[in-house]
C-alpha cells in the first residue's frame, strides 16, 4: 500500500476518532448505545494511535450514552480494548474503566462491572488477565462482602499465574490493592502474596515486590512490621540478582519513611552500608544517589553519630570507586551532607572528600561537585574551596570535549553568584571572554548567553566597566566569526545594559561594522539594529540607525538587502 | 504429547518449487515451529517469511495431522546498503523465534544480519459496511442526498491474515547477528553477533544493553568469535553462548550487569589422536540448544552432536557421530568451503531424540534412550503420500553393499542445515536448499 495513502488514512481515522463525541451527539444517546458502541466493540483492528485515542475518548463518554444510569454500556468496547497486545492501549483502556467505575452505582458495579473484571481475570489471554489486575482496587470498596471475597480470590489466583507477565501486573498493583482492603485482610491475604511474589523465580517479578513493600509497610502498624515485612525486605536487600538489590537501593528513602526510625536504625543502616559496598556498580551508584536523603531522614537524636560511624566510612570508599558512574552519583549528593553534619565535621571530614572529587579524572564527577557548591557555601563559606575550585574550573573550561566545556559554562552564572563579583573579576572573567572565541559555535553561543546572565546578576555598571569594552574590542578582530560574536553579544546585552550604554557605546560599533567586507557581518548588523532598536530612543533611530539601514538596503548582497529592509519595516522607519 | 519412540517416519508434504534450478532468493535459511506446533515459519534468503498452519480439522485424524497449509507470507527484510562502510546488508533471514501467545494474534521475531523485527500476525474476518459518504463500490455519494447519519455494521468476510511490523530493533550490532532468543520472562530477548550479545526489552526499540563483549582491545588478537546464543527455557537469568573454538559459556545475569565473566565453561579436552590441521575449524560449534526440561544443552560441531549436562563442565555426557566418514575428506571439504557449513540441531518434545542434518539431503536422528540412530533422506523420489522413509547408509570405504551410497557419490550441494521438531508431536520439518519437507510418524 502506498505509504502516503496509509499515513493519510491513519490520520483520517485518528481525526475521526477524536471527533467521536461529535458523532455520538449527532446520533443521540439511544443510537450511540445501540449502534455506535457495538460497532466500536468489534473494530479493534486499527493502528495503536487510533485505538489509544478511542480508549481515551470512551472514558469521557458517560453523558453521551445517557448518564450514569447507562454508563455500563461503555464496558463492552473497553473490555475488548483491554485485551489488545499493545501495552499503551491496554493501560489507557484500564484507566478509562477505572474512571467510569466511579460513575457506576453499587448495584451496577455488582451487576456489570465486577463480572467484567471476573471475565478478564479468568480470560484465556495473558493480556486480559494483566488488565484485570488494574481493576480490582476500584471496584472493591463499594461491593458486598460476598463479592469482595470473590475479588480477593481472583487476585490471589493471578498472583500465582503461570505467566510472568501476569504475575508482574499483579505485583505492580499489590500496593494499590492493599490500600483499599480492610486491615485484617491486609495481614492475612496481602502479606502472604507479597512474600510469595518476593521469592518468585523471575527476577522481574521480585523486583516489583520491592515497590509494593513501601505501600504495604505504610499501611501496617509499627509493631507488625518486624514480623510481617522486614524478613522479606532483608531478603530483597541481599537478593542474588543485582536488579532486585538495585530496586531496594532506588526505593531506599521511601522504605526508610515507611518503616520508621527504630527499624531504620537497626535494619536499614546495615542494609544501606551493604548496598554502598555492593559488588555490582549499578547498585552502588543507586545507593550513592540516596546518601544525602538517607542521612537527612535519620532520626535527629543519633543522626550525627550514625552518619559518622556507619555511613561516612563507606562514602570515603566510594570517592575512589573504580566505576565512574558511582563516583558521579556520589558527587551529585555528597555536598548536601555538609548541612547535616555542620561546620566542624564538614571541615574535618567532608572537605577532603570534596577536594578529592574536584580532582577526579572523570569530568562529570568534577561538574557534579561544582554544581552543588551552594550547600557548602551556607555551612563553611566557599573560600575554603576556592583554591582548588579555580584550577578545577579552568581545567573543565579547557577540556577537549566541547560538551564538557558547555556544561561548565552553564554553571558559570551560578558560580559567579556564589563566589561574588570580586572573585569573578579576578579569576573568571578572562575565561568567560575566552569562550566567546571558542572554535565550536555552540560554545560561543552559550558564552554569549552566559554574559547576559552575568549582567543580569551584577548590573549594568559592572558590565560597562568590565565586559563591554572587551566585547566591543572584538569588533576589530581579523576573524569575521569573532566580529559577528560581537554583534551577537550586543544583541544579548543591550536590554540588560540599558539605553545609555547601548546608545553611547554599543551603537557606534554596530554602525561602523556596516562597512565590513564580509556580507555575513553586514547582514548581522541589520539584524542587530532591529534587535537593539527598541532600546534606543527615537532620535538615535532617526538620525543614526535609519541612514545606515537605508544604505544597507541598497547593498550588492541579496541577504544584506533583505535583512535591512526587514529591519526598516519592523522598526517602522520607512 | 505424542512423543513416543518412532519406528518409521513417512512423508507428509513438500513445499516449494519443483524445478532443479534453484532461485537464490528461495533458499530456506531458517525453520521454526511455534510453541504449540500449530504454526511453522520459514525464512529465506530473499527476506521473506512464510508461515504454514496445521489443518485444524485434521488434528484428530492421526494420519493427517501433519498437513500444513500456507497461512501467511510477507516480506520481512529488504536489502540495504550501509553507506558508511560501503557494504551491502543482506535481506536473508538468519533466525525466526516465536513469542508465547498473549492474545488472539501471533508474534514472532525475525532477524537478518543487522536488524531484528517484531511481526504481528492477526486474523480479520469482519469488515464494516454502510458508510455515509461512500457507496458500496467505493464511489463518493453526493452529499445532498444524505439525509440521515448511519453507523456502519460489521459483516462477515473471508478470513484475511495480516502481518504487520510492530517493532524494529536496529543499529545495535556492528557484526552479523547469528542468534536471537526470547527470555522466559516474556519481556526481554537477546541478540548475538560475532563479538557481542545485547539484551533488549520487547517494547523498547531505542535502547539495548550490552551484556557480553568479547572484542579484544587490539583486533589483531582476535582468536575466537560467538557462534550461537540462547536463553535457558525457564531460568530468566541464565543464557549460554558457544564459540568458534568449541567452548560453551553459561552466564548468570543476576551476578552482574556485564556478563563477560562466565559462571560455567563447558569444554571437552581435545582427543590427541584426532588432531589435524582442521581440528580447530571442525570444533567450532554451529548451534546450541537447551533441552525442553532445561537440564541439558546440545551442541553441533562439524562432525558430531554433543549433549552436555549443565552440572558437568569438563565433558559432554553423550556424543553422536553425524558423518564420521567425512573425517578423511576434510581437505577437499576445506577446499570447497563445505567445512564451514553451519548445521543446526533440535530436540524432540520430550528430549528423548535429537536430530540434525547432513549432506546429500540426508538427516540423522539419535534416540538417546533406545541408543539407536537412523539416517533418512528428504528427496522428491520418496514423496508419495504416507510413503515410509527407508533408512539410508553411507559406505565409508571397502565393499559397497547394494542400497548403500559411497562417500564419493554424496552430493555436497544438497545440504540440510535447518530442521525443526514439533514441540508436542512426532512431526518434523526438514529444509533442503529450497524445499520444506514435512514428515510424521507412521500411523497404523
Amino acid at each position: 500500500m502506498n505509504v502516503k495513502v496509509a499515513i493519510l488514512s491513519i490520520q483520517l481515522r485518528l481525526n475521526s476518532i477524536k471527533k467521536l463525541s461529535t458523532i455520538a451527539l449527532a446520533l443521540g444517546v439511544e443510537r450511540t448505545r445501540t449502534e455506535l458502541l457495538p460497532f466500536l466493540t468489534d473494530t479493534i483492528y486499527d493502528e495503536d494511535e487510533v485505538l489509544l485515542a478511542l480508549a481515551e475518548q470512551l472514558g469521557n463518554f458517560t453523558m453521551l450514552v445517557g448518564g450514569p444510569e447507562y454508563v455500563h454500556c461503555l464496558l463492552p468496547p473497553l473490555e475488548s480494548l483491554a485485551t489488545v497486545e499493545e501495552t499503551v492501549v491496554r493501560d489507557k483502556a484500564v484507566e478509562s474503566l477505572r474512571k467510569i467505575s466511579q460513575e457506576h452505582s453499587p448495584v451496577d458495579l455488582e451487576v456489570h462491572f465486577e463480572p467484567l473484571v471476573k471475565r478478564l481475570a479468568s480470560g484465556d489471554w495473558f493480556t486480559s488477565r494483566t488488565s484485570a489486575c488494574g481493576l480490582f482496587s476500584v471496584c472493591y470498596p463499594r461491593v458486598s462482602s460476598t463479592v469482595k471475597a470473590e475479588i480477593r480470590q481472583h487476585f490471589r489466583t493471578l498472583c500465582s499465574d503461570d505467566t510472568p507477565m501476569v504475575r508482574r501486573a499483579a505485583a505492580s498493583k499489590l500496593g494499590e490493592f492493599a490500600k483499599v482492603l480492610e486491615l485484617d485482610y491486609v495481614k492475612s491475604d496481602i502479606i502472604s502474596l507479597f512474600t510469595a511474589l518476593a521469592s518468585d523465580e523471575q527476577d522481574s517479578v521480585r523486583l516489583l515486590a520491592v515497590e509494593a513493600c513501601v505501600s504495604i509497610a505504610t499501611l501496617l502498624p509499627q509493631e507488625d512490621l518486624e514480623t510481617l515485612v522486614m524478613p522479606t525486605l532483608r531478603q530483597a536487600a541481599e537478593d542474588k540478582s543485582w536488579r532486585v538489590r538495585y530496586m531496594v537501593a532506588d526505593k531506599f528513602s521511601e522504605l526508610q519513611k515507611a518503616v520508621g526510625p527504630e527499624i531504620t536504625k537497626n535494619d536499614l543502616v546495615p542494609a544501606f552500608q551493604n548496598l554502598l559496598k555492593d559488588c555490582e556498580a549499578e547498585v552502588r551508584a543507586a545507593a550513592a544517589n540516596k546518601v544525602k536523603e538517607f542521612c537527612e531522614n535519620l532520626p535527629e537524636d543519633n543522626r550525627e553519630q550514625i552518619i559518622m560511624t556507619h555511613i561516612l566510612p563507606c562514602v570515603k570508599e566510594l570517592v575512589s570507586d573504580t566505576n565512574q558512574h558511582v563516583k558521579s552519583a556520589l558527587a551529585s549528593v555528597i555536598m548536601g551532607l555538609s548541612t547535616i553534619l555542620g561546620k566542624d565535621n564538614t571541615i574535618e571530614h567532608l572537605l577532603p572528600l570534596f577536594l578529592a572529587q574536584l580532582k577526579d579524572e572523570c569530568p562529570e564527577v568534577r561538574l557534579n561537585i561544582i554544581s552543588n557548591l551552594d550547600c557548602v557555601n551556607e555551612v563553611i563559606g566557599i573560600r575554603q574551596l576556592s583554591q582548588s575550585l579555580l584550577p578545577a574550573i579552568v581545567e573543565l573550561a579547557e577540556d577537549a570535549k566541547w560538551r564538557v566545556r558547555l556544561a561548565i559554562i552553564e554553571y558559570m552564572p551560578l558560580l559567579a553568584g556564589q563566589l561574588g563579583v570580586e572573585f569573578f573579576d579576578e579569576k573568571l572573567n578572562t575565561l568567560c571572554m575566552a569562550w566567546l572565541i571558542d572554535h565550536v559555535y555552540a560554545i560561543r553561543e552559550a558564552a554569549t548567553c552566559n554574559l547576559m546572565k552575568l549582567v543580569e546578576k551584577f548590573g549594568a555598571e559592572w558590565a560597562q566597566n568590565t565586559i563591554v569594552p572587551k566585547v566591543l574590542g572584538m569588533a576589530n578582530d581579523p576573524n569575521y566569526l569573532h566580529r559577528m560574536t560581537t554583534l551577537f553579544c550586543i544583541n544579548a546585552l543591550s536590554e540588560a545594559c540599558g539605553q545609555d550604554i547601548t546608545t553611547k557605546q554599543m551603537l557606534p560599533v554596530v554602525l561602523k561594522m556596516s562597512n565590513d567586507q564580509v556580507a555575513n557581518v553586514r547582514f548581522n548588523v541589520a539584524k542587530s539594529l532591529q534587535k537593539i532598536g527598541p532600546v534606543l530612543d527615537s532620535n538615535a533611530l532617526q538620525t543614526e540607525v535609519k541612514p545606515v539601514l537605508e544604505k544597507l538596503a541598497t547593498d550588492t548582497d541579496m541577504d544584506v538587502k533583505y535583512f535591512a529592509q526587514e529591519a526598516i519595516s519592523v522598526l517602522a522607519l520607512a | 504429547i505424542m512423543c513416543g519412540p518412532v519406528r518409521d517416519w513417512c512423508f507428509s508434504q513438500v513445499k516449494g518449487a519443483i524445478d532443479d534450478d534453484v532461485a537464490e532468493a528461495d533458499i530456506i535459511s531458517t525453520v521454526e515451529f511455534n510453541h504449540t506446533g500449530e504454526l511453522l515459519a520459514t525464512g529465506d534468503k530473499g527476506g521473506r517469511v512464510v508461515i504454514f498452519q496445521q489443518e485444524i480439522e485434521n488434528k484428530n485424524l492421526p494420519q493427517f495431522r501433519s498437513e500444513y497449509n500456507v497461512y501467511s507470507t510477507f516480506q520481512s527484510h529488504e536489502p540495504e546498503f550501509d553507506y558508511l562502510k560501503s557494504l551491502e546488508i543482506e535481506e536473508k533471514i538468519n533466525k525466526i523465534r516465536w513469542l508465547p501467545q498473549k492474545n488472539a494474534a501471533q508474534f514472532l521475531l525475525s532477524t537478518n544480519d543487522k536488524t531484528i523485527k517484531l511481526w504481528k500476525i492477526s486474523e480479520r474476518d469482519k469488515r464494516p459496511e454502510g458508510y455515509n459518504l461512500k457507496e458500496e463500490d467505493g464511489r463518493y455519494k453526493d452529499p445532498n442526498t444524505i439525509t440521515s447519519l448511519r453507523v456502519p455494521v460489521l459483516i462477515p468476510m473471508d478470513l484475511m491474515v495480516e502481518a504487520s511490523p510492530r517493532r524494529v530493533f536496529a543499529n545495535a550490532h556492528t557484526y552479523h547477528i547469528n542468534s536471537i532468543s526470547v527470555n522466559s520472562d516474556d519481556e526481554t530477548y537477546l541478540s548475538a553477533d560475532d563479538l557481542r550479545i545485547n539484551l533488549w526489552h520487547l517494547e523498547i526499540t531505542d535502547r539495548s544493553f550490552n551484556i557480553v563483549d568479547i572484542k579484544p582491545a587490539n583486533m589483531e588478537e582476535l582468536t575466537e568469535v560467538i557462534t550461537a546464543a540462547e536463553f535457558h527455557p525457564h531460568q530468566c537469568n541464565t543464557f549460554v553462548y558457544s564459540s568458534s573454538k568449541g567452548t560453551l559459556r553459561l552466564c548468570d545475569m543476576r551476578a552482574s550487569a556485564l556478563c563477560d565473566k562466565h559462571s560455567k565453561l563447558f569444554e571437552e579436552p581435545e582427543d590427541p589422536s584426532n588432531r589435524s590441521f582442521f581440528s580447530e575449524i571442525i570444533s567450532s560449534i554451529s548451534d546450541v540448544k537447551f533441552s525442553h526440561n532445561g537440564r541439558y544443552m546440545m551442541t553441533r560441531d562439524y562432525l558430531s552432536v554433543k549433549i552436555w549436562d549443565l552440572n558437568m563442565e569438563n565433558r559432554p555426557v553423550e556424543t553422536y557421530q553425524v558423518h564420521e566418514y567425512l573425517r578423511s575428506k576434510l581437505c577437499s571439504l576445506y577446499e570447497n568451503d563445505c567445512i564451514f557449513d553451519k548445521f543446526e540441531c533440535c530436540w524432540n518434545g520430550n528430549d528423548s531424540v535429537v536430530m540434525t542434518g547432513s549432506y546429500n539431503n540426508f538427516f540423522r536422528m539419535f534416540d538417546r534412550g533406545q541408543r539407536r540412530d537412523v539416517t533418512l533422506e528428504a528427496s522428491r523420489e520418496n514423496s508419495k503420500p504416507m510413503q515410509v522413509l527407508k533408512p539410508r547408509k553411507v559406505c565409508a570405504g571397502g565393499k559397497r553393499k547394494k542400497d548403500e551410497i559411497s562417500v564419493d557419490s554424496l552430493d555436497f550441494n544438497k545440504k540440510i542445515l535447518h530442521t525443526a521438531w514439533h514441540p508436542q508431536d512426532n512431526i518434523i520439518a526438514v529444509a533442503t536448499t529450497n524445499n520444506l519437507y514435512i514428515f510424521q510418524d507412521k500411523v497404523n
